[in-house]
């Protein structure tokens, strides 16, 4: 890359051409103020509290979007400058619903933080405040409009990065609103219900559909038997919460939590997602020998199911017909596990801690009730757990590490990679490279599909056949990867699809990292590595190994694709509308 | 033809602005029909100009549709231009007064001096 | 007793009877019968008002309009048109009241209206019919694209352009030929030209004007355009509001194609140049270069920063040449007539001409042409006839709602780019708007936020909420409540706006309050200081009272309030009722014997 020269603040810089002002800055150390920019995904220059002086410009320039050239002098401080941004910036909080004791983004608000940085004493421009109505239809997400200062990284998440549009700008002006079109609820338009949006608000605009409430009162009920399950990216992310280093496994203390705040059992979702490996592996296997429809996809991700429901229904058929993990885990403890401790499943209540918030919306499904009785009663987000045990008071850094009950709470490596793009994929590998070869295979970790390249596509040679498969995580990689399907230009055995971009590691009801942070860190990366550490760490790493598994098949399923276990841990898919038909 | 060529003898064809290359017209009447003359009623100018050109069997002089002059409060505006190159504009025409114009303007050629310019505008 | 609106005084002095000053009274009779005017308006004779040498001198009040040198047979039409119509006769008019000559002039080039204008971007305007492309050819229509295709290299052109001194017709001013040579710079495969006819500004339509008179000249301009910058496609983007000047572009586009000036391989020369239409959807934004980009690539209409410049980036990432319709309406004329003619006309750092549209408080409102470094004074007072009902010249407003005012200070300022903006104006795209005496410049201000509030697209705070505050101060103002802390609030805000928010038209949306502050600051402060408008067009700060001494009791007043605030019985003054008056102004307008007043 070409190096130019440039001035900031007096200090001479040689940066890379490419660099934005604000790039440069910040490799120099010098600190810019931002709020609507978010690195990769929202670079727009809309909010202009980044705006610095460009030298021969009449007007500030927002330093988040102005490229370098040569001999570019900047100042980032001034009077003029100072007070630019504080009008700005108390424009925005002069229509702001300023409830922050109450908000659920206190300490982590970004526009908060910011207020505090600019030592913004007085608001001087008060006047009229929006009000529109809060959107609170979705099972899955909630919209503030009154909260949002439309920096639109929700819009750039759902447009460009997704690719599914669900919400965008609308009206103009004073009256601009980041909302679904013709001001429908997000729950009468293809949201996907993600949760993405809500992991880049700065502010309190977004928020998941609360579900403490119901489980405190669950909690309360003697007459109830609370069983809960945390799915694998948990425990690699609730740290944050307590400010613990992005990427710590806190595993031991997560469990020793949940059982502090009442919880009959804890158990593990990677179970369940072991159990996943063996039906869809085994459905792989058949459809492969059989010559049933290719490629299988995953459905793991209730996201990019319901995705696939409202975009791509020619697609449905290539679902597995898998339930999700957690969905399939609830069906058993009705089950299995309500037999043979004798509980009756209408006194249960099974609670999912989730990093996803379309599994608030995937556990209000009808046809995901095997038993009669929801598979899932609720479901929490990493964040919604980390709520309770600080409600709780629970002080979760000097917790001692427990572990997870018996009899649903062991797992394998494999079940845990679920929690990474191309963990899924890995995890079936391990099982079906077994499976067909008849033999143990030492080689089980398959790099190939792990890491945060978009669409990832490995041949992977097992015995006689050569296994094509690919991986794409967050919806705008799998519109292109399943565009190149359709078009005839890629052919593939097995494709793993996540929602979220990095898997469920970044799903979105996890910790949220403001713009600073991910800045400079990516914070994906950081916990697929924990991911992957705990994997490493796991005695047992492939799901067919699972004794737990082995047994519940001997004891109640049978074996995997039996009449049983798909009555049990199958569902099926139905297209959904597009765009509702607007009178 | 080339295309060059053709513009040439559309130019070279035309015997100026007047008539709009028709050696057989010796008036031509433009009424002006942009966006301000038809919202103050050019069209129907328009038509009487015609239908009264029409019912007198008038076939040598030429109506024609021109943008806007300027002088849009002056709308419907009228220029009509003889075979000597005078330009008349009337202004603030009706339908009513286009019969008087053709009579004593068209066929007579006697300016219809109220009608005119210059008692609107100095 | 019978009220008459209308008094209509005849002289019957001898020299005036002499001259039938009998028979035109009778005509008046019989033609306000035929009117069914005869109970609005009497018919008086009256002693000499001495100007026997015009006789038979009218007098019509309460107008006070004086008719000279009246016949019976012009009777009909002053019934008609000044009592009937309350159109003065003008022709009729006493010499010292019409402005210039007796003879009135038979064409629109010999007023005195058009003769201090120049006319080249309008030049075929209201000449050329705009649905034939031959009477375009006839008057030197697509002879500089021949010209340009045939004999010149694009860096030529571009140097004409540049020698030409032509800058940007649509606001900013930028030298035209610079954008030119930028674009034609910057390397790619593709490269755009287009035509911003997004023309938004309130009461402008010099665009619309070019593009339903002389759409040809447009499309010659934008495919010289083309042939200099290397591109093959050009977009105008045309409102959606501007109906006829779609349907004749789309006419002109067609027919230029069909004679080989537009499309595939022009005039035989290799060259090939196509034009498609973009409708925009009305958002004032749009006419902002980035925000019409945006919007032709099917986007929400929004500015992006810049840099990148379009010229670098513009549609769809491409180098993209981008000029407003009167720019280039002027290129086939300086093509054809040479840099140096161009050059000459103007002033050292503005050549050419500019269009204006006048409207206002102003006598002759329309779309002039004029060559840059004409005074304000002559657009006012030679070219627009001065301001209506002897009223006084205030301030004029150039720019829309990006510019500002110009104070009759400054009316004999040479109008050219630099000196507008050195005044805290701009040029704009030409729209300017006349205000006499009876203005409140603290209102004008609010005006044009109101405007910019409106249209606002909402990307930026300082303009989003920036301006909203900005409107909100305002109306605490104009509506009594203001407080000096106020004016500094806007100050601040107007100030900040300009330096921070994301694109021109936010930049600029301050300019009519800090212009107005400029040169009014003692209006706002009468606004704040006193509760006062000095202008008497605040409603909440003017109210209006009945002088007991001229108060007849007659009571017209009181039927004619609309809100019944106003009671009174015979033999005394009638008292409006302040509380409830909404300060309508009709009571005021109705009282036959002046005896409302509206205290400022």
């Amino acid at each position: 890359m070409k190096m130019v020269n440039i001035k900031i603040d007096g200090k001479e810089l040689q940066v890379p051409e490419n660099y934005t002002i604000l790039e440069a800055a910040r490799q120099a150390n010098i600190s810019i103020p931002t709020l609507c920019y978010l690195k990769g995904i929202n670079e727009i220059g809309a909010c202009r509290m980044c705006i610095v002086e460009v030298k021969g410009s009449r007007s500030f320039q927002a330093a988040c979007v102005y490229p370098v050239s040569e001999g570019l002098e900047v100042r980032t401080q001034s009077p003029a400058i100072r007070e630019a941004r504080k009008v700005t910036l108390e424009l925005i909080l002069s229509n702001h619903d300023r409830s922050c004791l109450t908000c659920v983004r206190s300490r982590t608000c970004e526009l908060q933080k910011l207020a505090e940085e600019l030592n913004i004493k007085d608001i001087r421009f008060n006047g009229e405040m929006q009000r529109k109505p809060m959107d609170d239809f979705s099972p899955s997400i909630v919209r503030d409009p009154n909260k949002c200062i439309l920096c639109r990284r929700c819009v750039s998440m759902c447009k460009n990065i997704q690719k599914v549009a669900a919400i965008d700008t609308v009206e103009r002006g004073f009256d601009t609103i980041v909302s679904p079109i013709y001001n429908l609820s997000l729950n009468e338009v293809p949201c996907v219900t993600c949760g993405q949006c809500i992991n880049v608000c700065p502010v309190g605009a977004l928020r998941e559909k609360d579900s403490t409430e119901i489980v405190w009162d669950a909690l309360a009920n003697k007459d109830l038997h609370l069983v809960v399950q945390t799915a694998p990216a948990v425990r690699v992310a609730l740290g944050e919460e307590f400010g613990m280093p992005i990427g710590t496994r806190v595993t031991g203390k997560m469990v020793a939590a949940l059982k502090q705040l009442g919880f009959a059992k804890v158990f593990d979702t990677d179970t369940a997602a072991d159990l996943t490996i063996l039906e869809e592996g085994t459905e792989l296997i058949n459809r492969i020998k059989e010559g049933g429809k290719l490629p299988l996809i995953t459905s793991c991700s209730p996201g990019w199911i319901k995705f696939c429901e409202h975009f791509y229904p020619e697609f449905l058929d290539n679902l597995s017909t898998c339930k999700s993990p957690h969905e399939m885990f609830g069906a058993l403890l009705k089950s299995y596990y309500a037999e043979k401790m004798g509980i009756d499943p209408a006194k249960m209540f099974v609670v999912s801690v989730m990093p996803c918030t379309a599994k608030k919306f995937e556990r209000q499904r009808p046809e995901l009730a095997s038993t009669g009785y929801p598979d899932v009663d609720a479901v929490l987000t990493t964040r919604e757990l980390a709520r309770m045990i600080r409600e709780a008071g629970i002080d979760f850094k000097s917790l001692p590490d427990e572990t997870f009950d018996d009899p649903m709470g062991e797992a394998t490596g494999a079940g845990v990679i679920f929690g990474a793009t191309g963990g899924v994929m890995e995890a079936a590998l391990r099982t079906v490279a077994d499976i067909l070869t008849g033999k143990s295979n030492e080689d089980i970790e398959y790099t190939e599909v792990r890491g945060i390249e978009g669409i990832k596509e490995a041949k992977i040679k097992i015995g006689d056949l050569e296994l094509k498969a690919a991986v794409a995580h967050g919806l705008g990689n799998a519109r292109k990867l399943l565009d190149r399907i359709k078009s005839g230009k890629a052919d593939y055995h097995f494709v793993e699809i996540m929602a979220c971009p990095g898997g469920c590691v970044n799903g979105g009801g996890q910790p949220i990292q403001i713009s600073e942070v991910r800045s400079v860190v990516d914070i994906s990366k950081e916990r697929a590595k924990a991911i992957y550490e705990e994997d490493r760490d796991m005695p047992i790493r492939k799901s067919h190994e699972n004794p737990q598994v082995q047994k519940l098949y001997k004891e109640y399923l049978g074996e995997p694709g039996s009449h049983k276990a798909h009555e049990l841990l199958h569902t099926h898919y139905a297209p959904r509308e597009s765009y509702p038909d607007i009178p | 033809m080339k295309p060059i060529e053709k513009m040439e003898k559309t130019r070279e064809g035309a015997i100026g602005q007047t008539t709009g290359g028709k050696q057989d017209v010796r008036m031509r009447i433009a009424v002006g029909m942009a966006t301000c003359g038809i919202a103050a009623g050019a069209k129907q100018v328009m038509d009487a100009f015609n239908e009264e050109l029409k019912r007198r069997n008038i076939n040598d002089v030429k109506t024609v549709l021109v943008g806007c002059r300027g002088a849009c409060r002056l709308e419907p505006l009228v220029e009509i231009t003889g075979e000597n190159g005078e330009m008349v504009t009337y202004v603030n025409m009706t339908p009513e007064k286009v019969a008087r114009v053709v009579a004593e303007h068209v066929v007579n050629g006697r300016i219809c001096i109220d009608y005119t310019v210059g008692t609107e505008v100095e | 007793m019978q009220i008459y609106r209308s008094h209509v005084l005849i002289c019957n002095d001898s020299t005036c009877a002499q001259l039938d000053s009998g028979k035109i009274m009778e005509e008046f009779g019989a033609q306000l019968k035929k009117n069914k005017l005869e109970n609005e308006v009497k018919v008086l004779t009256a002693g000499c008002p001495g100007m026997c040498e015009q006789g038979p001198v009218v007098v019509v009040y309460p107008e006070g309009t004086v008719y000279t040198m009246v016949k019976p047979e012009n009777v009909k039409e002053i019934v008609e048109e000044h009592l009937l119509k309350r159109k003065i006769v003008k022709r009729l008019l006493h010499k010292d009241m019409m402005e210039e000559g007796d003879t009135p002039a038979k064409a629109l080039d010999d007023t005195k209206y058009f003769k201090k204008q120049l006319r080249i971007a309008l030049r075929n305007c209201g000449i050329i019919n705009p649905e034939d492309i031959n009477e375009y050819i006839e008057h030197d229509g697509y002879k500089a694209l021949e010209k340009v295709l045939t004999g010149m290299t694009p860096l030529e052109v571009i140097d004409t352009v540049k020698k030409s001194g032509l800058r940007g017709r649509g606001g900013g001013g930028f030298p035209t030929g610079l954008k030119w040579e930028f674009a034609y710079k910057s390397q790619d495969d593709e490269k755009y030209v287009c035509c911003n006819a997004d023309e938004g500004d309130p009461g402008a339509f010099m665009d619309r004007s070019i593009l339903e008179g002389d759409p040809h000249s447009i499309i010659e301009a934008m495919t010289i355009a083309g042939y200099a910058i290397g591109s093959k496609q050009g977009f105008i983007y045309v409102r959606a509001e501007y109906p006829i000047a779609v349907k004749r572009l789309d006419i002109a586009i067609q027919q230029a194609k069909e004679h080989g000036f537009l499309g595939e391989n022009v005039l035989n020369t290799g060259f090939s140049f196509d034009i498609e239409l973009r409708l925009g959807a009305g958002a004032f934004v749009c006419g902002e270069e980035t925000a019409l980009m945006t919007s032709i690539e099917g986007k929400r209409g929004e500015p992006r920063p810049r840099p990148p410049f379009p010229a670098v980036k513009g549609l769809w990432q491409k180098p993209t040449l981008l000029n407003n319709v009167e720019t280039y309406a002027n290129i086939p004329v300086i093509i054809l007539k040479g840099p140096e003619w161009f050059a000459s006309i103007g002033t050292e750092k503005s050549k050419g001409t500019k269009v204006f549209a006048i409207g206002g408080k102003i006598n002759n409102t329309g779309l002039i042409e004029i060559p840059m470094g004409t005074t304000l004074r002559e657009v006012i007072f030679d070219i627009g006839g001065g301001i209506p009902n002897g009223k006084k010249f205030k301030a004029a407003q150039t720019g829309g709602p990006s510019g500002g005012c110009i104070p009759a200070s400054h009316m004999d300022t040479p109008i050219e780019y630099d000196t507008l903006v050195q005044l805290g104006s701009m040029m704009g795209s030409g729209g300017l708007i006349v205000m006499d005496e009876d203005t409140c410049m603290v209102d004008i201000a609010k005006f044009f936020l109101e405007f910019t509030v409106d249209e606002s697209c909402g990307k930026c705070p300082p303009c989003r909420i920036g301006t909203k505050r900005m409107l909100e101060i305002l109306e605490k103002i104009t509506s009594g409540k203001g407080t000096e802390e106020d004016i500094e609030k806007l100050e601040i805000l107007a100030n900040n706006i300009k330096l921070s928010a994301l694109c021109g038209l936010g930049q600029t949306a301050p300019n009519p309050v800090l212009s107005t502050l400029r040169y009014f600051r003692d209006e706002y402060e009468a606004h704040v200081k006193e509760k006062k408008c000095p202008a008497g067009v605040c409603k909440s700060m003017i109210h209006y009272v009945i002088n007991e001494a001229l108060c007849k009791s007659c009571g017209i007043c009181a039927r004619n309030c609309p809100v019944n605030c106003i009671s009174g019985q015979r033999g005394e003054p009638y008292v409006i009722a302040q509380e409830k008056c909404i300060k309508c102004g009709t009571c005021m307008v109705k009282c036959p014997f002046k005896a409302i007043f509206k205290n400022v």
